[in-house]
């Protein structure tokens, strides 16, 4: 016990943030997009797509922050092609999202193969460094964990409350909560429905894809196939144990984060004497058995999965 | 009415008839093309098809390999990747009835599939990344039997480390894993019994973020010469500023002050045996495993580059010497494939 008491340290805390930040950027913009009615499952791909995007961009320019704008401007782009499927076309989220997901990721692959050829060791770039912010950073315990992280960290952090606000304590929030509750009562109020959805879907895709370039311009350094690995589906998940609420999603995905940082810790250390296979579960099983627990009364938008049609009834 | 379905049979009846133009045609030409001199048909058509990017460090030894068989054999090669499970089957026959004569699969994931679609196409040479045995008449196995240089590798870990604490990032429990740790691990003992190795597993083949997370965790845990069986663990080493052991390939490049060397697979010698074989008609189902050993060139340690100087001497005294021991056979790795803990 004491053993795994000592694991628990700084260096903990600060992977665990480290570890969070994706899931919290693409579940930031999932639940978004969920809150006005559209799944989007094109998370996965999208997330690739930025990932690829943000890479290729900071390669070639030399700046690590035009290629967070690039990965911004792709996810942007893709949520705004799931718009015009699920929200102008109305066809199936869960087919829609998927086909994205499949498109996205060939896509990818595609465009790095066409850029980048067939390079014996995969380019990469000198990716962001920690930013220790003055005075807060020299903090004990609080200083190295949360306030000598990447600059995406940061902004990861503060979309918790940026997003809670915006659904909140603005009008803006209370139109996509409408529509994603009740679109037709929104419609009457003079609220445009797909205008709404797709602003929804337009800035979730930006905050996905601006996850999967964390990965592969803060994370790590390149961009490899495997870079996002299932942190999209992950994300799916921590909405739905989030119950919807950015501040209980952001809790989500810092337990799922701190499971992950503390399996990793435990490997290595090999304190519990189990299996590996075990411990790899770990963030997974807790997750599944926290959201059973806490998901009992869970209620999805109402407006989830149904799209509107201003003449139909 | 009765007219246009007229007409309508009149147009079958046309199409029917010059589609047996068209095949009396092709008949035809394919005759001439078997009396034609065999040196049209001699150039061997060699395909790959690989479940990931070429990227992926397995997937890349098999590709180049190809790739130089290719300028050096004289075989027209093809490569499909990225091709998922669902899908192998159909690529695999899609080559096959193409007229490939040699056919190059990735490893373990679609083994099954592949035996399954080699026992369709007996005259076409299946080769195959595999832990089990051949099968007559045209499935042939590979392995990366690096465990050798992986040895040579700890070794130097064992001298080069302070802290006495040696650390790997591997993939999963699987054989071709395991013996590569666990050949790293007892070099470094046998140097240096008081080394404690560490071991982590990221549970996939490729995450490269989770197993940079996978080596900070350990190097907080004292590590401080860290085995990267995976992508991800050298930039950590980096960063970190401790020594790292590449694999499958020469990394050096990717942090030529942190990488020292490490185990190189080379699939060059397997694939030259087997295309050759192909082309002289004599392939036969067999195991290729003994061509990734270093006496046939298939396994090596990679060059020290910046280390040369760095290393101190006595250290790359003792690997060269152990190195001409094992290409001489009188030094032979044990093949340890149980799974490694952390100690």
């Amino acid at each position: 016990m004491e053993t795994l008491v000592t694991l628990l340290d700084v260096g903990f805390f600060a992977a665990l943030v480290r570890i969070s930040t994706p899931l919290l950027l693409a579940s930031l913009g999932e639940l978004l997009s969920e809150r006005s009615g559209v799944l989007n499952l094109g998370i996965e791909g999208i997330m690739l797509f930025g990932a690829m995007t943000g890479f290729t961009v900071a390669y070639f320019s030399g700046s690590l922050w035009l290629g967070v704008l690039a990965a911004l401007l792709a996810g942007a782009l893709a949520g705004l092609l799931m718009a015009f499927l699920a929200v102008v076309l109305g066809v199936s989220q869960h087919v829609s999202g998927i086909g994205l997901t499949l498109l996205a990721t060939g896509l990818s692959f595609y465009v790095y193969r066409l850029v980048f050829g067939q390079p014996a060791s995969p380019p990469n770039v000198v990716p962001f460094r920690p930013w220790p912010v003055p005075v807060l950073s020299d903090l004990p315990v609080v200083g190295p964990i949360l306030f000598n992280q990447m600059p995406l960290t940061y902004l990861a952090l503060l979309a918790v409350p940026a997003v809670a606000f915006l659904l909140y304590r603005t009008p803006w929030g209370l139109d996509l909560r409408t529509v994603g509750e009740n679109p037709r009562a929104a419609d009457a109020a003079g609220v445009n429905v797909w205008r709404m959805r797709t602003q929804a879907l337009v800035i979730g895709g930006a905050m996905m894809a601006l996850g999967g370039a964390y990965l592969s311009i803060s994370q790590f350094n390149a961009f490899t196939f495997g870079v996002v690995s299932g942190r999209g589906w992950v994300a799916v998940a921590l909405v739905v144990f989030g119950l919807w609420s950015p501040w209980r999603c952001a809790a989500g995905a810092l337990l799922f984060a701190a499971l992950e940082a503390l399996q990793l810790r435990l490997q290595a250390n090999n304190v519990l004497h189990v299996p590996y296979q075990v411990l790899l579960m770990l963030p997974f099983v807790m997750t599944i058995v926290a959201m059973a627990i806490v998901s009992r009364n869970a209620r999805a938008p109402a407006a989830l999965l149904v799209p509107y049609r201003k003449e139909e009834r | 009415m009765f007219d246009s379905w007229q007409e309508g049979r009149r147009v079958v009846g046309a199409a029917l008839s010059r589609r047996n133009v068209l095949g009396a045609a092709v008949a035809l030409v394919a005759g001439a093309a078997a009396l034609a001199p065999a040196a049209a048909q001699d150039k061997l058509k060699v395909a790959a098809i690989f479940s990931t990017p070429i990227e992926e460090p397995w997937v890349n030894q098999v590709h180049e390999a190809l790739l130089k068989a290719h300028e050096e054999l004289g075989v027209e090669y093809k490569w499909a990747e990225s091709v998922p499970s669902s899908d192998y089957a159909r690529v695999l026959r899609e080559f096959a009835r193409d007229g490939y004569g040699m056919i190059s699969g990735d490893a373990f994931a679609a083994e099954d599939i592949t035996r399954r679609v080699a026992r369709e196409f007996k005259d076409v040479a299946f080769v195959m990344g595999s832990g089990q045995g051949p099968a007559e008449p045209n499935f042939a196995v590979f392995d990366n039997w690096i465990h050798e240089p992986a040895y040579l590798s700890g070794m130097i870990a064992g001298k080069m480390t302070k802290s006495n604490i040696l650390g790997s990032v591997a993939a999963m429990d699987i054989p071709e894993v395991a013996r590569l740790v666990n050949a790293f691990c007892a070099g470094a003992k046998e140097v240096n019994p008081a080394v404690k190795c560490k071991v982590s597993f990221i549970g996939s083949f490729f995450d490269p973020p989770k197993a940079k997370e996978a080596a900070l965790a350990q190097i907080a845990a004292g590590v401080d010469v860290i085995y990267a069986e995976r992508f991800g663990v050298i930039e950590a080493a980096q960063e970190k500023g401790i020594l790292a052991i590449s694999n499958m390939s020469d990394q050096a490049a990717l942090a030529p002050d942190t990488v020292v060397t490490g185990p190189v697979w080379d699939m060059w010698p397997t694939i030259q045996a087997a295309v050759r074989q192909v082309q002289a008609g004599v392939f036969t189902a067999q195991d290729f495993g003994t061509f990734s050993t270093m006496t046939k060139g298939g396994a090596s340690l990679a060059p020290f580059h910046a280390f040369e100087e760095k290393l101190p001497p006595d250290v790359i005294k003792m690997v060269k010497d152990r190195e001409a021991a094992i290409l001489a056979g009188d030094f032979r790795v044990p093949v340890n494939e149980s799974t490694p803990v952390s100690e």
